[in-house]
């Protein structure tokens, strides 16, 4: 298979990572090499096979619907590159 | 004592409790190795003066019953770690400064352990060889311009120079156990679930596990007890008995049986491998342990199976980094031109990659050929250890298809990179504990190590096998301290 310069820009908008056309063909380069390595797995057979979603065989445990921790948004918000009193910042969204 | 950051772990600890020495002597001398030893790199973030401080409160009020009493010890900076910059390598998070503790870092300091810093990694974790890190190549203590393995290379160069006694890593394809090898130390992966992965910046959620990466067997099974506990803060984290396993460790392994999976003779493995494989076979046969010729038919398909489950949980869990919470910030024009910008200039060229490769493997058209495939081959692989292990004990491969290689080397290949991690990676996929012992050097005298693998949540008794193993094989860590002036 080839991932062609069409779908890297494709891609690209799916992941939010702006891509120039010089990245672009890297980027194509590299995906085809890596999926030719993983094209390795049409040689199974897998019609019957279960899929495995976790490793851990366990079903979740039921817990109280309880907050357990309160009064955090001072922490929320700490990190945030602009915020404003209580709020994130962004670009105008609505014109 | 000269030489305080010359002894192990377990030495430390006795020395402290037998008041031979404080813990301002052992951070003091920690920190001092720490700093004359800039050139490795192997440290992000350094948190010294808090360190010398907490130290000197430990001594004012010691409290010696505790398993890592004023014990210093510089971690991965994958791990949360309150009021301490954590960046995972990244640029994106060069400036976030976690708000609370993950739950293994707590665990350690709950038994009395000292933060000193946080150490370098690849990027997100995502890389064999520290290359991918924001901050700059990691140096092998062993050799200069040498890899010390990834993405725990901080940890691995930062535990075989003795900056600090012991150390933890993540590992998701074989993080802990390849830069383990690559430097002469001992890394343990545990069964998934063992471990609590909440506060640990996550790359691929149902493969990461945190683990101990030391000089020794004891030291690792000392830390590993202190670091698995039942979490309900993890919905993945397993509730089942956990042992003291440096309390019920043992080098009796008479009778144990140990099985040799035949694929793991991959084309093109260096001779070298192959013979340390075979010693590692005497050792165990020597130890009374009995050897049995296993099948794991689908070894071949783990690399390629990995490659799409991990990009894609990788995808998923970096659509956080939005430039909005926290984190770096590129200014655009608008809110979607701001993400791009953002998450173009805040992540590196590898991680980019495997966002890029989950997307498309999760991307509507595509997601039955490639994720639903590969979680149904995932399951196959995970069957064949199933059957393996009703016939023994624990498994026994090489750690890596070869020893480290030089910075440089293997960066423009990604596949020939990936390549790094093929005994490693079947291990994660099926949630197994994994643990790599140093076990000979190859001819440029660079070391080479011998995994052992188990059942989940048998950490017991890969620990016993590798304590009685390193014994019989005596392995010496040639450092030469060259990087110090």
């Amino acid at each position: 298979m080839s991932i062609d310069l069409k779908t890297i820009k494709h891609i690209s908008k799916l992941s939010r990572i702006s891509v120039d056309e010089k990245k672009a063909e890297k980027l194509a380069g590299d995906l085809n090499s890596i999926f030719d390595f993983i094209e390795k797995l049409n040689e199974l057979k897998t019609d019957n096979v279960e899929p495995l979603t976790s490793v851990a065989e366990t079903t979740l445990k039921l817990r109280s619907d309880e907050v357990k921790s309160k009064n955090l948004r001072d922490q929320v918000i700490k990190n945030s590159p602009k915020e404003n009193e209580d709020y994130f910042v962004v670009p105008k969204v609505i014109e | 004592m000269s030489d305080i950051t010359k002894q192990s772990l377990s030495e430390l600890v006795e020395n402290i409790k037998g008041k031979k020495l404080s813990s301002s002597e052992v951070t003091k001398a920690f920190v001092e190795r720490s700093e004359k030893s800039k050139e490795l790199n192997a440290y992000i973030t350094e948190d010294y003066a808090n360190a010398l401080n907490k130290a000197k409160k430990f001594d004012e009020k010691p409290n010696l019953d505790l398993k890592l009493p004023g014990i210093p010890m510089a971690v991965k900076d994958l791990f949360c770690t309150k009021d301490l910059r954590t960046t995972a390598g990244s640029k994106i998070l060069n400036n976030f400064v976690p708000t609370y503790e993950s739950t293994v870092t707590q665990n350690i300091w709950n038994e009395g352990a000292i933060l000193m810093g946080k150490l370098n990694c690849d990027e997100f974790a995502m890389g064999s060889s520290n290359e991918t890190s924001f901050f700059g190549n990691v140096q092998n203590p062993i050799d200069k311009n040498l890899v010390p393995g990834g993405s725990s290379g901080g940890s691995s160069s930062a535990v075989a120079a003795q900056l600090t006694p012991i150390t933890i890593g993540t590992d998701t394809g074989g993080s802990i156990r390849q830069p383990a090898s690559f430097t002469g130390t001992v890394g343990l992966k545990p069964t998934y679930g063992s471990c609590s992965r909440y506060g640990i910046v996550a790359f691929a959620s149902s493969l990461d596990q945190a683990g101990p990466m030391a000089q020794n067997v004891k030291d690792c099974a000392l830390l590993q007890e202190v670091i698995s506990t039942y979490d309900e803060k993890d919905s993945t984290s397993i509730d089942f008995k956990r042992n003291e396993y440096s309390k019920k460790l043992t080098k009796d392994i008479k009778g144990k049986k140990i099985g040799i999976p035949k694929e793991y003779r991959v084309d093109g493995m260096p001779k070298e491998i192959e013979d340390l494989w075979k010693k590692g076979i005497e050792y165990a046969k020597d130890c009374g342990a009995e050897i049995i010729d296993i099948s794991l038919p689908h070894t071949n398909y783990a690399l390629p199976t990995y490659y799409i489950v991990a990009p894609a949980e990788a995808s998923s869990n970096l659509a956080r980094y939005d430039g909005v919470k926290y984190g770096f910030r590129a200014e655009g024009e608008n809110l979607i031109d701001m993400y791009e910008k953002t998450r173009s200039e805040g992540f590196g060229a590898e991680v980019q990659r495997r966002i890029m490769i989950g997307t498309y493997v999760l991307s509507s058209g595509y997601y039955d050929a490639y994720y639903l495939k590969a979680q149904k081959v995932r399951k196959l692989i995970k069957n064949d250890f199933d059957e393996a292990y009703k016939k023994v004990d624990v498994i026994l491969t090489p750690s890596t298809p070869s020893s480290a290689f030089k910075i440089g080397e293997k960066t423009n290949d990604p596949v020939s990179m990936y390549l790094n991690d093929i005994f490693t990676v079947p291990v994660n996929l099926a949630g197994l504990p994994g643990i790599s012992i140093p076990a000979g050097h190859d001819a440029k005298g660079y070391p080479l190590g011998l995994q052992i693998i188990g059942k989940a949540f048998d950490e017991q008794n890969i620990l016993n096998i590798a304590y009685a193993m390193e014994e019989k094989i005596n392995f010496k860590n040639n450092i030469t301290d060259w990087w110090i002036k």
